[in-house]
């Protein structure tokens, strides 16, 4: 299906998935603005959240179906695989997400539906981010999507620490939004446009590759998408904001955000800013001390979220190895890590959910201590879990971590392959204590497992997320083809850039 | 038709039939075991008789995986691996049953962790896929871990995670390597395969990167073996592990080490193997390996931390029998791996045995007990001389070829060598001297009962092999020459 976005018919189509979520967000408002007391108009306003979700999964599977491209130059929205496979990314962490807030809003008492509507205008702001083929649309979907989260952060109004997270991540996110947005106006300084297609080969015809201000605009870029993804040095908010907003939330953030955040940043730097030199290096090294720093400070966690806050970290890491290696290869192998990475997270916090109360913000790894004799499923999901974080052989984790090594591999990064395996070992003393809690240590008293349960929802979201995991660490090639075509379909496009004289005199040399 | 099906069976059975295990009552759960792996080892005997000696790589299946990455599920057997994987199907029964008394919690999961392992054993002795052996290498880590890290001892923790860390590490670095590898190979041929014969096929001069490649798969193995100095992980695992832990270590795990040098690491980079300072290193750290390991054994006051580094030892020798490279030598060491296996797997449970008796691993606990426990004392005897490489015992066999084939290439190395056998001789008759004779000093083995029928029901297949390996030899070392010459061949070809 080609589709002329310059045409109102084609366009709408190519928005079909967003035009399909913002409608189920309007009406959600509604329901929630006459309904929003008791935990039945909770559950009601979940369960149209989950339908939503799952309607707007079928609309990207529908134009993903139909092999659905833009005829000519895409002007504002991408439609590619690329998108599409994202966007099914987003909605799968979404959707996942939903379901194992239902029994904990309830358990927690935050009795809040707005809550699902910050969810679907968040995941909202995500399709855009990871669809936008122009830096104003990325920044308006970080926008909209940071805005929800903020206020998601801190949605748990009695939480003191959660307010704290969430005036943290506010004020830094606000700042990187100003970062990115300067970056953007620096772009465009330097090539007359805000068009990804466009700049691409507009750094190519100008000869921008070592322009001051196009380099310096790329840099300003990093830094906001720095921010998001949490990669080292400005992943300070990550610990806390993770720490202290409601499971759910983080697991949403660490899931959805990030991902997001990554695919635009993917999408910016390959179609985008490619031309430009210094981007290898400056992604190198940012890939390099994430694994490093991540790794390192998890060792020093006691409590198990600030642990995955910055293992979350580390991963963003290993995702920066993927993205560092570029091109065909390296683009497969960040939509395969995504997908595992996703997987892996949703399901840690699930089980992490069922373990704590009251905010659960002080469950630490000694707390695991013989959970295995008394709950031995949510054990081994915390195993799998983990063996997959850590990279382990049968699990996607693996699958995921020898797909980017393959693409460092084949770039010539050795020195960065290496890097990653060496931060594979480092983690490995800080997934494994959790393991060795659960399994090889007794519980500090009799009830210290008591309260501990699933609500049908988590458990299904666990079972789904922990059989993903296997089946896709015995079985990928599926999903490594999917990936490495969706991946294939992100290459500049070869466009003869329409150069006006203006743009030209305006373009800084 | 035995053939093709033979060894996916292998792999495929111990997994069934440890959810199997995982799912009966736990009052079952030794039972069915004990059933799944004799059902393995049964399995598996039938390939001593259709193994045809010079036939090269039998018992192959083959068949696609991950097609994008060419990574195919690809297995078979020849001589350098036929007695491992029938010494692992072997092991792993008698480990059941010498688990019987000594595992008393969370049983079910113990067994199947077990089943698992061997699984995870008979893949990496099997696998022509160097992706399927990357996996099967790392799969076997897990259910090791856990046997140590949830059975084991009081510094169990500790252990489990050192012996995990350990090997871990010189995975990963193999990882990297082999990608690499992998990328080397396809950029020359243009196919990218993790097909161990054609990266064999497609390998050429790799120049100066063979030197590192070879550093990170040396690196891996040699932890496993463990070559000296990266031993240290092995005397906590082995004294942590339980009997059956340790019998599985010892036995089976080590030689995967001292495996992956002959189908990997030595053919893919012989130059770099036969370059005259890497050769150099390597014979003496073997040499260091046999003495040092001999003289800490010498003064270990824990029977079990005794055995733990005789092993170092012992697998000095089939170091030393592999770089020395000639066919006796290699010979030599593929029928160390295998004594190695069956005298200190009888070993870890002869003083797993005793232990469970008067839960102490001390030798100065004992003393004096051969005229309490006489049947004890009779095979602990025929084992330690098993061990010390007694004429007449497996043991002679494979250190005598060693050092034999040794002489004709190294004759200073076969000769320090030599004086690890008496050093050997040395620590366990010491050892063998305090524990069962000496006066009875200690009313609390006054009363020690005497090895029980299922105990020897344990032992007595061991004690049949050792006389059996030792008094005829031939049929084994029949198996082994062709692919011992081809491996000689092949490496000094290139």
């Amino acid at each position: 299906m080609s589709l002329d976005l310059s045409v109102y018919g084609d366009l709408l189509t190519a928005l079909l998935p967003e035009l399909v979520l913002t409608g189920w967000g309007l009406v959600l408002l509604l329901v929630v603005a006459s309904r929003h007391r008791t935990a039945a108009d909770l559950r009601l306003a979940g369960w149209l959240t989950a339908v939503a979700f799952a309607t707007t999964g079928v609309a990207v599977w529908w134009l993903w179906w139909h092999s659905a491209h833009a005829a000519g130059l895409a002007t504002m929205i991408a439609v590619d695989d690329f998108r599409f496979v994202t966007d099914g990314l987003l909605l799968v962490a979404a959707g996942l997400t939903t379901l194992f807030s239902f029994g904990y809003l309830e358990r927690e008492g935050m009795l809040a539906p707005e809550y699902y509507v910050l969810l679907v205008f968040g995941t909202l702001g995500m399709m855009l981010m990871g669809g936008g083929e122009d830096l104003m649309v990325i920044f308006l979907g970080l926008e909209l999507m940071s805005v929800c989260v903020y206020v998601l952060a801190g949605i748990n109004r009695r939480s003191a620490a959660g307010a704290e997270g969430a005036l943290k991540y506010f004020l830094l996110g606000a700042f990187a939004s100003a970062f990115l947005l300067y970056g953007i106006a620096l772009v465009y300084g330097a090539t007359g446009s805000t068009n990804l297609t466009l700049i691409g080969a507009q750094v190519r015809t100008l000869g921008l590759a070592h322009n001051t201000m196009a380099t310096l605009g790329l840099g300003l870029l990093l830094v906001g998408f720095g921010f998001k993804i949490a990669a080292v040095p400005f992943h300070m908010w990550a610990p806390d904001v993770y720490d202290g907003s409601p499971t759910p939330v983080t697991a949403y953030m660490a899931a959805g955000v990030k991902a997001a955040a990554f695919a635009a940043l993917f999408r910016v730097l390959v179609e985008g800013l490619s031309g430009i030199t210094a981007w290898h290096q400056i992604v190198w090294w940012l890939a390099a001390v994430t694994m490093l720093v991540g790794n390192l400070i998890a060792l020093a966690q006691h409590t198990v979220k600030r642990m995955l806050a910055y293992s979350s970290i580390a991963h963003a890491g290993y995702l920066l190895v993927a993205v560092s290696a570029g091109g065909g290869l390296g683009s497969g192998a960040f939509l395969f890590y995504l997908a595992a990475y996703i997987l892996m997270t949703v399901a840690v916090f699930a089980i992490l959910a069922a373990k704590g109360r009251d905010g659960e913000r002080d469950v630490t790894i000694d707390d695991l201590a013989g959970l295995a004799q008394h709950h031995p499923a949510l054990a081994f999901g915390m195993t799998v879990c983990m063996l997959s974080l850590l990279g382990f052989p049968g699990t996607a984790g693996f699958i995921g971590k020898w797909y980017v090594l393959v693409a460092a591999a084949g770039a010539g990064q050795g020195l960065l392959a290496a890097i990653l395996v060496i931060a594979s070992v480092i983690s490995a003393g800080y997934y494994l204590p959790v393991i060795m809690a659960m399994y090889m240590k007794t519980e500090p008293s009799a009830e210290a497992h008591a309260g501990v349960r699933l609500d049908p929802w988590s458990r299904a979201v666990v079972v789904a997320a922990v059989a993903g995991i296997l089946v896709l660490g015995v079985q990928p090639s599926r999903l490594l083809d999917l990936a490495r075509a969706s991946g294939a379909t992100l290459q500049a496009a070869p466009v003869t850039p329409t150069s006006s004289p203006a743009q030209l005199s305006r373009s800084g040399h | 038709m035995y053939e093709q099906w033979v060894v996916t069976a292998l792999l495929a059975w111990p997994m069934l039939a440890a959810v199997l295990v995982l799912l009966a009552p736990p009052g079952w759960a030794k039972h069915l075991a004990l059933g799944a792996s004799l059902a393995e080892f049964a399995l598996s005997v039938p390939m001593w008789w259709t193994f045809v000696p010079a036939g090269g790589m039998q018992f192959r299946a083959d068949a696609p995986w991950i097609p994008a990455w060419g990574i195919h599920y690809t297995v078979g057997v020849d001589g350098l691996s036929l007695f491992l994987v029938l010494l692992t199907t072997f092991l792993v029964p008698l480990s059941v049953l010498g688990s019987y008394a000594y595992i008393t919690s969370r049983e079910r999961q113990y067994y199947a962790l077990l089943l698992v392992l061997t699984s995870g054993m008979v893949g990496v002795f099997v696998s022509l896929d160097l992706f399927l052996f990357y996996v099967a290498w790392e799969v076997m880590l897990i259910p090791m871990y856990f046997i140590i890290g949830v059975w084991g001892g009081e510094n169990r923790l500790y252990a489990a995670i050192k012996f995990f860390v350990y090997t871990f590490f010189g995975s990963l670095l193999m990882l990297v390597a082999i990608l690499t590898l992998v990328y080397l190979v396809g950029e020359r041929t243009g196919t990218y395969s993790f097909s161990y014969e054609q990266i064999m096929a497609g390998l050429g001069n790799l120049g100066p990167t063979a030197f590192w490649l070879f550093a990170a798969f040396f690196l891996a193995f040699a932890i496993k073996v463990p070559v000296f100095p990266f031993h240290t992980w092995l005397p906590d695992a082995h004294t942590e592990a339980p009997t059956a832990g340790s019998v599985i270590l010892a036995g089976v795990l080590l030689k995967m080490g001292t495996y992956g040098f002959l189908r990997f690491a030595f053919p893919f980079f012989p130059a770099v193997a036969q370059h005259p300072v890497v050769e150099a290193v390597i014979v003496a750290l073997s040499l260091v390996g046999i003495i040092y390991g001999g003289l800490v054994a010498m003064v270990q006051p824990d029977f079990k931390r005794l055995i733990a580094y005789s092993s170092v030892a012992h697998l000095g020798f089939v170091m030393l029998g592999i770089w020395a490279l000639t066919l006796q030598s290699v010979q030599g060491a593929l029928l160390v791996m295998i004594n190695h296996g069956i005298s200190t797997g009888a070993l870890f449970f002869l003083v797993g045995m005793i232990y469970e008796r008067r839960h102490s691993r001390l030798i100065e606990a004992y003393g004096g007990i051969a005229r309490v426990v006489p049947i004890f004392a009779a095979v602990l005897t025929i084992v330690s001389l098993s061990s010390i490489g007694l004429p007449g015992t497996n043991g002679f066999v494979g250190e005598f070829l060693v050092l034999l084939g040794t002489f004709r290439s190294h004759p200073v190395a076969a000769t320090i060598a030599t004086t690890g056998v008496i050093v050997a001789a040395a620590y366990l008759l010491w050892a063998l001297q305090r524990v069962i004779y000496n006066p009875l000093d200690k009313p609390e083995n006054e009363k020690l009962l005497d090895l029980t029928p299922r105990e020897l029901a344990v032992l007595l297949p061991l004690l049949a092999c050792i006389v059996w390996m030792g008094v005829y030899p031939k049929p084994f070392l029949d198996r082994m020459a062709p692919a011992a010459q081809h491996f000689v061949d092949t490496v000094k070809a290139r």
